[in-house]
């Protein structure tokens, strides 16, 4: 995984809370095999609409998402993450974020930020009055700050310490993890006799 | 002070724990379907790893297979693509699969419970979010991405932060009538669709006790539709009845010693939750959804309710929109809101004691001459016990389609989709936006409420029949 320090893109303005994972990326485009391809398939309901903020060229090249509450809600799949990031997503902002979403965002390194309701509300109106404004998501001193001078906005977000490190130091949790092998097989050595197995040896 | 029972496994399970970082928990139930896990795997071989407890690992097919033809290759190439990917990698790994046509296949979260390995005091994951369905045997289960299926296969545990905890409590007894999935659609109802965020959920209080095991799993099942982490039920003697003499369950000496160990499993009295909430069972109704997501509901006997009525300017803009994409009038009397399709299946509500409800009902009547009623066992053991009694015969004489085992039209991954516009009455946990297929409005109802609704062809319970 990549690290993740800081990045700076133009922001798009999601004006909905409840963006749950079905909206994200419908079931029927989560039938690849890969990470990738499915940029496609991102908001897919939304897209025909011509009046759909991605389909405003003002945002064209947005790599932050500025949504409403409740982001990310629904389905465990991770295809919502990569939806975001084959599109060009790099981190999403959101008052609130469903459990497994930030989760999976954490693991395959997409930026998921919690930042006050109200910040968020003001940060859609400066994005909506001059489409094109950058937001800059600072991980290192977890600072969002969108747009320049006294119009300015900017405040901090929440991410968990540990996700914040990983993200920091690109690291892969599966690495660490095996790094602790020993103390892994010094449990598998207490789990008691009938604990069910879907292989029986014999 | 004493401990929670979410607490008691969890702490059960902890590998390693180190301040500042997540508990590393050991995972006892690895549970594996086409969708969520083909990039997993290919983490696995571009890393060189293994799966490192094959056994502990078990792999279904459901969400995209057809629940028509499904002796026949599947006809659409990229699910095909999808299955023959989970079979090679199930054949390459040395997982345990149960393939369409064999008689194990079927939804995960049913398969599990079926053959008996899911047991109390477990870890259990999948990357499905309703893998919070285990919880009712007393286990700690929870949906995963496909990192965490990754991280799973290749280490049989997971890095996690321990949730607070939470008690719900359901006083008093339902009514006749009233069912699990109408309990669990107050509960959301009440709390929001983010009300369960951060927490392991303990449903208890005796309407809690007083359900069937199917109960508790369609309660635990939509634990995650509000937002919580997992949900658990205590385990008790109709825990053990459930599980006892099935396939994987503990034989002669290890059985007792299993029930020994599952006694303990309770909340201790001094034990002190996060957050509480109590509700009483014998207030309540059947009660359906309006909206587009789950704690958008209202008791059947309600009106699809105002905009204006709702304080909170977010609410009352999602109010708006999923009144406009669900094509409804304010203030309309549910029981005239018109359905084009039934859909009785799930991992909520497609297991045999659905469908006996369901066929009870159903049982001498004709389905509605404009309405379709779809019945989906949930497994294909299901689908065989059901034909053993003659429900599948009560469906087709009332004019219903009876098919395979599979998610379906849950999630309209398969051709079995609501077109654009199409109204259905769902016993499935989901009524988001296009869940059943683009364009498709979904009421989620109880399965009751659902075969009386195919009778008349609007929202209806077994009351309003005749
Ligand atoms: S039946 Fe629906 S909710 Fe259950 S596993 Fe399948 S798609 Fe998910």
């Amino acid at each position: 995984m990549d690290k993740f320090t800081t990045h700076t893109g133009v922001g798009v303005p999601l004006r909905r809370s409840n963006v749950d994972t079905d909206q994200i990326i419908p079931a029927v485009y989560l039938k690849r095999v890969t990470r990738t391809g499915f940029e496609d398939g991102l908001f897919a309901a939304w897209r025909n609409d011509p009046e759909f903020v991605l389909n405003n060229a003002a945002y064209a090249g947005g790599s932050v998402l500025v949504a409403g509450p409740d982001f990310g809600t629904g389905s465990s799949r991770e295809h919502a993450v990569w939806a975001l990031q084959n599109y060009g997503f790099k981190a999403v902002i959101s008052p609130r974020f469903a459990d497994i979403f930030r989760g999976n965002s954490g693991k395959a390194g997409l930026l998921a930020a919690q930042v006050d309701e109200k910040v968020v509300q003001k940060i859609w109106d400066l994005l909506e009055e001059h489409p094109g404004t950058t937001v800059t998501v600072d991980l290192e001193s977890r600072t969002v700050r969108a747009g320049e001078g006294v119009d300015a906005i900017e405040d901090s977000f929440d991410i968990d310490d540990y996700t914040r490190w990983r993200l920091l130091e690109g690291l892969d949790d599966i690495g660490i993890t095996l790094g602790h092998a020993d103390d892994i097989a010094a449990y598998e050595a207490t789990r008691p006799s009938w604990k069910p197995a879907t292989i029986h040896a014999g | 002070m004493g401990k929670t029972l979410a607490e008691k496994v969890w702490d059960e399970h902890v590998v390693r724990s180190t301040p500042g970082e997540p508990d590393l928990l050991y995972i006892d139930l690895h549970l594996i379907h086409e969708v969520t896990s083909p990039q997993a795997f290919d983490g696995l071989r571009l890393a060189g790893r293994t799966v490192r407890r094959p056994d502990l690992t078990l792999a279904t097919e459901d969400h995209n297979v057809p629940t028509l033809d499904w002796d026949k290759p599947i006809a659409d190439p990229v699910s095909k693509t999808q299955v023959d990917t989970l079979r090679r990698n199930a054949e390459e790994f040395g997982v345990r699969l149960h393939p369409l046509g064999d008689v194990e296949q079927g939804i995960v979260h049913v398969v599990g419970p079926q053959l008996g390995l899911t047991q109390p005091g477990m870890t259990i994951v999948c990357g499905d979010s309703h893998t919070s369905t285990h919880g009712a045997f007393g286990a700690i289960a929870f949906g995963i991405g496909t990192s965490e299926v990754e991280h799973v296969l290749a280490t049989q545990t997971l890095p996690q932060a321990k949730p607070k905890t939470m008690a719900v409590t359901i006083e008093g007894s339902l009514p006749e009538g009233v069912t699990a999935k109408d309990m669990v659609l107050t509960l959301i109802a009440h709390t929001g669709t983010g009300g369960g965020q951060g927490y392991i959920v303990e449903y208890r209080g005796q309407a809690i006790e007083e359900l069937s095991m199917e109960g508790r799993m369609t309660v635990c099942n939509m634990s995650i539709e509000w937002g919580a982490k997992a949900g658990l039920i205590a385990p008790d003697q109709t825990t053990f009845d459930y599980i006892e003499g099935r396939p994987e369950a503990p034989k002669g000496a290890d059985w007792d010693a299993a029930v020994a160990h599952w006694k303990t499993l309770v909340t201790d009295p001094d034990a002190e939750f996060d957050k509480e909430i109590v509700l009483d069972a014998s207030t309540m109704t059947p009660f359906v959804t309006w909206g587009t997501n789950p704690g958008q509901g209202v008791p059947l006997g309600g009106a699809v309710p105002f905009p204006e009525q709702y304080d909170d300017e977010s609410d009352r803009i999602a109010a708006e929109k999923a009144l406009q994409y669900m094509g409804l009038e304010a203030g309309t009397p549910m029981r005239e809101v018109k359905v084009d399709t039934v859909f009785i299946g799930s991992c909520t509500n497609g297991r045999i004691e659905d469908l006996r409800t369901a066929a009870a009902i159903i049982k001498g009547r004709q389905v509605d001459k404009d309405t379709r009623l779809l019945v989906v066992p949930g497994s294909v053991r299901v689908r065989l016990q059901a034909q053993d009694e003659g429900l599948d015969v009560i469906f087709k004489e009332a004019g219903a389609e009876w098919r395979g085992a599979g998610c379906s039209m849950c999630l309209g991954m398969n051709p079995d989709t609501l077109s654009p516009g199409e109204r259905s009455a769902s016993t499935s946990n989901r009524n988001f936006e296009g869940r059943q297929g683009k364009g498709g409005r979904t009421h989620l109802v109880s399965v009751p409420v659902a075969a009386a609704t195919a009778i008349r062809g609007t929202l209806s319970s077994p009351a309003d029949l005749d």
